[in-house]
């Protein structure tokens, strides 16, 4: 034990002498949450817009109103014909055209249901997809108070979409979960594989070795830092969400804990994984990057809904841990939800963890016992 | 010198596949020597240093190291040796100091031992401005002569050096086997493998190993005699120069 924690107090010397490991290690997750919380925002303020209204009726008249009035909208142009759209999109200044047919309000008192077309600009397909959904919402919000007016007598059922969770649909609730899945993985998984090959690369993997310290122990007390540096980054994270952005932890916060512990341990394993496969730091860079942050980054329904994706991408991410972490993140912290909820989830990434430990292990044997040279 | 082995080995076979490293290697080392390992690269001189280190099984034979099997209890091998590799084995990036009670630490050695002994090793080498230096900021020959400290820091029965002067300068090398040869005296075994031959006759005694076979093993002037050469390096260039010779 006296043994291990010599080589444990070594490891944390090199992280705290490295100031490029303490920037990444700190400031990163800092940096992040500060970009994603102010400028990379997926929420909508004053999108320019157009309308083709040729209803010209008060029902139509209204939900203009209402788009006019939000925040999220301005409406640049009022067209005329079917024949301005084009013009309007190739100028650049809207995002979308709201076109209401002829009879719009009419057919919609008579029979209860009309069709508003919109046409969003496909070049920015996160955008479109954004501003035709607050539209529909919009659209959604005003049938719903119509139907009430109408149906004083009949009772109908009444379609009320109401944003739960995120009734102002702001984004940054939706990218803290981003975050710390990106940072557990980054500092958990890249900086172990590469703090492990760094020994092989400068040759003092083989001094360990040959010293008394069993292997199991040099890989523990490699990895146990970044464990614990791993939690330290996620209790940074949720105070700046708390504290900058005003997010608190809805669910219960040692849920939310543990559920970060099992991801780290995924990390540290796949980490492990790929320090045992390569022999140089570029390359441990490399293929953490390649196999982890990308997907994490483009595949967790972190930045890009899932949903939007050809459903092919939606296969793959399956087999990907940061998918999973990300939906028992946004349950535990935005949604309150607890073990029941999300107890597929985690097991799933229980498996996981344990099938990349299983294999790193073995593969770490199998090099070790019978290497040539 | 003395008579007491410390490393016994009696028909060592290490096989990969069909492939044979090590074919019926039969030497023994007594404590206190000096013991030159040498070979050209890819004889079986790493395969057979991994087994003595407790790092790889032999497929059969009897390796003992400090009295223990090799083949049995391995992990007891490490406590008793140290080791020094080719390629530098210091953190760059921590000081003197914490590179020593690293490997104190690691080897088991109480606090108080090891701050005693890191003041006398400080002092002997002459090194008392550097305790507080980084690693990275000592010139090479320095670290080379402070990794070799280090390895001899817990005091093991046997040391093994793996080319522990390649890319060193002559002085530096010089000095190095000075402290060698301190280390020797103090009952502390070496175990070397090196390059250069002139190194080979500040060696006791002499190992040459080609093709996974030992073909040459005595002091240093015995082989000179018995081979009618006039140096190591001529006699190892006869001995294991391919029949072939493929130029």
């Amino acid at each position: 034990m006296k043994r291990f924690m010599a080589f444990v107090r070594k490891e944390f010397l090199h992280i705290f002498r490295d100031y490029r490991t303490l920037i990444i290690l700190f400031g990163l997750p800092a940096m992040q949450i500060l970009i994603f919380g102010y400028a990379v925002r997926t929420d909508l303020t004053n999108a320019g817009i157009a309308v083709l209204d040729n209803a010209h009726d008060e029902v139509s008249a209204e939900i203009i109103g209402k788009l006019e009035a939000s925040e999220f909208f301005e409406i640049k142009f009022h067209l005329t014909s079917y024949d301005g759209i084009d013009e309007a999109f190739k100028q650049g200044k809207i995002k979308e055209v709201v076109i209401f047919p002829e009879n719009f309000g009419a057919r919609l008192t008579r029979e209860g249901n009309a069709t508003v077309s919109i046409i969003a600009d496909g070049s920015e397909p996160n955008t479109a997809s954004l501003v035709t959904g607050y539209t529909t919402a919009i659209l959604n919000d005003y049938s719903s108070t119509l139907t009430r007016q109408l149906t004083s007598a009949i009772p109908v059922i009444n379609p009320e979409v109401k944003m739960y969770f995120n009734p102002n649909l702001e984004s940054h609730f939706m990218f803290v979960p981003g975050v710390i899945t990106l940072i557990l993985i980054l500092v958990s998984a890249l900086m172990t594989s590469v703090t492990i090959v760094r020994e092989k690369e400068f040759g003092t993997m083989e001094v360990l070795l040959v010293s008394p310290l069993k292997p199991w122990q040099i890989i523990i007390g490699k990895v146990a830092p970044y464990f614990f540096l791993s939690l330290v980054n996620v209790i940074v994270i949720l105070l700046m969400a708390w504290f900058v952005f005003g997010l608190p932890v809805r669910g219960s916060v040692a849920l939310l804990i543990a559920e970060c512990m099992l991801y780290i341990l995924l990390g540290l394993a796949i980490g492990i994984l790929v320090s045992s496969s390569v022999d140089k730091m570029e390359n441990a860079i490399f293929i953490s990057f390649l196999t982890l942050m990308l997907p994490s980054l483009l595949l967790s329904g972190f930045i890009f809904p899932i949903e939007n994706m050809p459903k092919i991408y939606d296969y793959v991410s399956m087999i990907l841990p940061p998918r999973w972490f990300v939906e028992i993140i946004r349950t535990v912290m935005i949604k309150g939800g607890g073990l029941a909820v999300i107890w597929k989830e985690t097991l799933i990434l229980v498996v996981m963890t344990l099938f990349f430990m299983a294999l790193s292990a073995r593969k770490f044997k199998v090099r070790l016992g019978e290497g040539t040279k | 010198m003395t008579d007491q082995k410390v490393i016994e080995v009696e028909k060592l076979v290490k096989k990969f596949g069909s492939f044979v490293a090590n074919d019926n290697l039969t030497f023994d080392v007594c404590k206190g020597e000096i013991f030159g390992f040498l070979g050209a690269n890819g004889a079986g001189k790493t395969t057979a240093i991994r087994i003595l280190c407790g790092l790889s099984r032999p497929t059969s034979g009897k390796v003992l190291v400090a009295g223990i099997d090799a083949a049995r209890n391995p992990e007891e091998i490490k406590k008793r040796i140290g080791y020094m590799s080719q390629r530098f084995s210091l953190y760059e990036d921590l000081t003197v100091t914490e590179n020593i009670e690293l490997y104190g630490g690691i080897y088991g050695m109480r606090m108080k031992e090891i701050s005693t002994r890191t003041a006398d090793l400080l002092n002997r080498l002459d090194f008392q401005q550097y305790g507080n230096t980084l690693i990275r900021s000592l010139p090479l020959g320095l670290r080379q002569k402070l990794a070799f400290a280090v390895a001899v820091f817990h005091d093991p029965d046997i040391v093994f050096l793996d080319e522990p002067t390649s890319g060193v300068d002559p002085i530096t090398r010089r000095q190095f086997w000075e402290m060698i040869w301190e280390t020797a005296a103090r009952g502390i075994t070496v175990f070397v493998t090196t390059h250069y031959m002139d190194e080979a006759e500040y060696c006791d005694r002499v190992t040459i190993m080609n093709e996974g076979k030992i073909v040459a093993l005595d002091t240093p002037a015995a082989l000179r005699a018995n081979y009618g050469t006039d140096s190591i390096e001529e006699l190892f260039v006869k001995i294991t120069r391919p029949k072939t010779a493929a130029v």
